[in-house]
């Protein structure tokens, strides 16, 4: 990486880990919420960095949340618990659906994936037990000893998140250095070629969907800890769209992109829920077609011109 | 002698068109051999069979001893078969460098340790002796015509197959730059001792570098022999050279 | 017995809806392969049309079972206006882009004109109830019918109909046939695609405000209405076979009587199977249940 690219990051980082001294309160849970949802993203760009687009990645993200939120349910409130089994959850369930899913391109990897998230969706909104289109609310969880709800657990929570995205972001940084990255830059350019150099496709295709969805699963994780409430709304292909907004704002540029992406949605959606809030849908879409239009490596390319020139 | 590649009574057909005809033949380690035929002949059918493109209706390929027959590309490819494209298939956004590179990658996962050292000097033999060095940090889109085909045939070649199957490796290549493409190609195949099958279309490129030539009509054999053979049988000038042979000696 | 009718009898109705609601989609995709995520949000404006122009029409001192008109006339009001603007300002030039690109390019406007509705109707729902209450109720068996129901039944089978004498008796309707079929080879025969894009399309948003109009009278016209829709709107076209027009319509058989099932049988199921249906015809024949035959290509 050049030398500037991991300064700037490096500063980057230590401004958001310094957030907690200079970002008032709600600022603060803005930005846990934003660092979860591009945690999410990040599985999102991989995928598409292999050629494929998801219309239902937030099934992972939902399964993620509602695993910690059983938990929870089932009296475990210990963080760490949380995480691992909620991501664990979405890495099963990825490779089962994964082994099925791994098969199909373009339009039909879309809507198959869009229909399996409303398959979830359609089964929690219907089920009382889990406050069908309510949700439920998440409460008493503490990572070890200490507090990750409420206003003594705000920081803490949005620490963690934040130190899990670097590691995130930093792993699939590798894995994109790796020859893997390389294999999936070339199944987007010519799936074909792949196959007959004597790569199976379709388990690079699945090594990255479980990836993803292993990434968007503890996004739940996070975002149901730093929200409190979980409900069906986070499985809706709506919340598919989101995730999919910030990959094409952000660009498949480099990792940070994707929190870049969704730092700037987030940024957007509460100015405009204050400001203007029957406007900020409008104000998404048409940011979404100028990016489609203009900026088709997304704001990460800018960022990059901007970089070199100064 | 050892058999690299064989077939037995090899049979496609798509609808009433036979692709292939109960063909049996079988390909000896090392050597270069040529199919030539009019256009639906059949050569390009039978490439496909050989690599697992196509499933044959009946009859079988076998790989030295083994049965590859109805197994998938890429398995086939892994047991050494390389084949390169009619259309060059590259990876048109990763530079020629990577391109290779993919191909090593790939090609390593199949292969022991000891060989692995074998196909990083294979690369870089392919990469200079098809005069790809000065663009090898090019983006493949950038590279002309000529270049395309070799970088193609390049990606084959770095698996250090033992048997190599070239699709028209010179179609879409200046008439300058045949005969060096070409050469290059044979050349390196016969150093790494890969049995190579090309289809061509240029009757006098067929005559200076195949050691044997097939000549296809109807999913048909209709000769087998040397390029001198061959290309005097009266059926072979007949059916597909002298039917319209131009000054270059083009069928 | 009466479960069994009551289940025929909503799974009928809805059916017809879905119908409704999703051939256009259909069309859309078989003719300019593109799936069109906006359709859900000029479902939206034609229910929101319908309002106003029913308004209207009743402030005008129109006659009571003429409302039925300005009713319908949303359709082809919202088709004529909104079909060229989004067909030529943004799917025209986008035209070459990969399918992935365009749906992302229509769930864009989607977003925009779900806004869009806000500003010119304001966020507080609508009640259009005249058109639904005026018809009164049907008596079956035990259960009360309302006998609008059975008028979208009609509606539903008409254009269903109409669609179908279109596409295989008339001239027109063969160029479009052809179209779906081999564009490239429609193009090269003269057909002039780019005049029958637009038109293809504005008559998709033409039958997507259909739906929502017919719809208003039934529900709380609120802007958010076509986000459930269009999804629903996916699942019939995905199970039929996206571009099919028979294909629509038995994926809304299929669908409607499947809900109508589970609404009595097992309610939790209601909306998931529809979706399980979904990503099983996905799974299993991609190209749908009842999808056209593909032309053999070379």
């Amino acid at each position: 990486m050049p030398q500037r690219m991991l300064a700037g990051l490096s500063v980057l980082v230590a401004i958001l880990a310094a957030a907690p001294w200079w970002m008032p309160p709600w600022m603060l849970f803005i930005a846990s919420g934003a660092l979860a949802k591009g945690m999410a993203a990040l599985g999102l760009m991989l995928l598409l960095r292999g050629g494929l687009v998801s219309f239902g990645h937030a099934l992972y993200f939902g399964i993620g949340a509602y695993a910690a939120g059983l938990l929870v349910l089932s009296g475990i409130t210990e963080f760490l618990v949380l995480a691992v089994l909620g991501t664990l959850a979405t890495l099963v369930l990825a490779l089962i659906l994964g082994a099925f899913v791994s098969r199909y391109r373009g339009i039909f990897f879309g809507l198959l994936s869009m229909a399996l998230s409303m398959v979830f969706y359609g089964l929690l909104i219907k089920l009382q037990s889990l406050g069908s289109s309510d949700g439920f609310n998440l409460g008493g969880i503490h990572l070890l000893s200490i507090p990750m709800q409420g206003t003594a657990g705000q920081v803490p929570t949005y620490l963690m998140t934040l130190v899990l995205s670097v590691l995130a972001a930093i792993g699939i940084d590798q894995f994109l250095r790796s020859r893997y990255g390389l294999l999936t830059k070339a199944l987007r350019d010519n799936e074909l070629r792949v196959e007959y150099l004597g790569q199976s496709v379709r388990q690079l295709v699945l090594l990255n969907y479980i990836i993803a969805a292993g990434l968007a699963g503890l996004a739940g994780v996070l975002s149901a800890v730093a929200v409190g409430h979980i409900g069906p709304e986070m499985a809706y292909w709506t919340t598919s769209g989101e995730f999919v907004f910030m990959v094409i704002l952000g660009g498949l540029g480099h990792v940070a992109a994707a929190f870049v992406g969704a730092g700037v949605l987030s940024a957007v959606q509460a100015v405009a829920y204050a400001v203007a809030p029957n406007s900020w849908q409008f104000i998404v879409g048409a940011s979404l077609l100028a990016c489609i239009v203009f900026l088709p490596e997304g704001l990460w390319s800018l960022l990059k011109r901007f970089g070199r020139r100064a | 002698m050892t058999i690299a590649l064989s077939t037995q009574g090899l049979c496609r057909s798509f609808g009433a068109v036979k692709g292939a005809d109960n063909i049996t033949v079988e390909f000896t380690a090392g050597t270069v051999v040529a199919l030539i035929g009019t256009n639906g002949a059949g050569k390009t059918t039978f490439l496909n069979l050989v690599t697992g493109y196509l499933k044959p209706d009946s009859g079988s390929v076998l790989l030295g001893e083994r049965n590859i027959t109805g197994m998938e590309p890429r398995d086939i490819t892994r047991l050494g078969v390389a084949r390169s494209f009619q259309i060059p298939q590259l990876f048109d956004q990763l530079t020629v460098d990577e391109n290779l590179e993919v191909a090593e990658i790939i090609a390593r996962h199949a292969s022991t340790a000891s060989q692995t050292k074998e196909l990083a000097r294979v690369r870089a033999l392919a990469l200079e002796r098809f005069g790809l060095v000065p663009q090898r940090d090019q983006l493949a889109k950038t590279l002309p015509g000529g270049a395309r085909k070799l970088l193609d045939i390049a990606m084959a070649v770095v698996s250090h197959p033992s048997v190599l199957v070239l699709d028209e490796p010179t179609s879409g290549v200046s008439a300058e730059e045949k005969e060096s493409v070409v050469e290059t190609v044979i050349e390196l195949a016969r150093g790494l001792n890969a049995m190579t099958l090309f289809v061509e279309h240029d009757m006098e490129v067929v005559a200076q570098y195949a050691d044997r030539v097939l000549a296809f009509f109807e999913g048909r054999i209709i000769a087998d022999g040397t390029a001198a053979e061959v290309l005097d049988a009266p059926e072979v000038r007949r059916l597909i050279v002298g039917t319209a042979l131009g000054a270059d000696g083009h069928a | 017995m009466s479960e069994a009718v009551a289940i025929f009898l909503d799974g009928s109705i809805y059916a017809a809806w879905l119908f409704l609601v999703a051939v256009g989609l259909t069309l859309v995709y078989g003719v300019m392969k593109i799936v069109n995520v906006a359709h859900g949000a000029t479902y939206t404006v034609g229910a929101y049309a319908a309002v106003s122009l029913c308004g209207a029409w009743a402030a005008g001192g129109g006659n009571e079972w003429g409302i039925y008109l300005p009713l319908v006339l949303a359709a082809p009001v919202v088709g004529l206006i909104l079909g060229p603007i989004l067909e030529r300002l943004f799917l025209r030039p986008l035209r070459d882009e990969e399918e992935t690109v365009l749906m992302l390019v229509t769930y864009a406007l989607f977003l925009i004109l779900e806004d869009s509705v806000k500003f010119i109707w304001g966020v507080d729902p609508y009640f259009l109830s005249e058109p639904y209450l005026l018809p009164g109720g049907i008596d079956i068996f035990d259960l009360t019918y309302p006998v609008y129901n059975f008028g979208m039944l009609i509606a539903a089978t008409v254009v269903g109909v109409g669609l179908a004498w279109f596409l295989s008796k008339s001239k027109s309707g063969r160029i479009v046939r052809a179209v779906i079929h081999d564009r490239e080879v429609a193009m090269a025969m003269g057909a002039n695609v780019d005049r029958i894009y637009l038109a293809v399309f504005s008559f998709g948003c033409a039958l997507a405000a259909l739906g929502g109009a017919l719809t208003a009278p039934t529900v709380s016209v609120i802007p958010s209405m076509g986000v459930e829709v269009i999804v629903l709107a996916f699942a019939v076209v995905v199970i039929g076979g996206m571009g099919s027009i028979i294909g629509a319509l038995l994926g809304a058989l299929l669908v409607g009587f499947v809900r109508a099932m589970a609404v009595h049988l097992l309610p939790e199921a209601e909306l998931f199977i529809i979706y399980l249906v979904m990503a099983t015809v996905l799974l299993v024949r991609p190209s749908g249940l009842f999808a056209p035959a593909e032309a053999r290509k070379i």
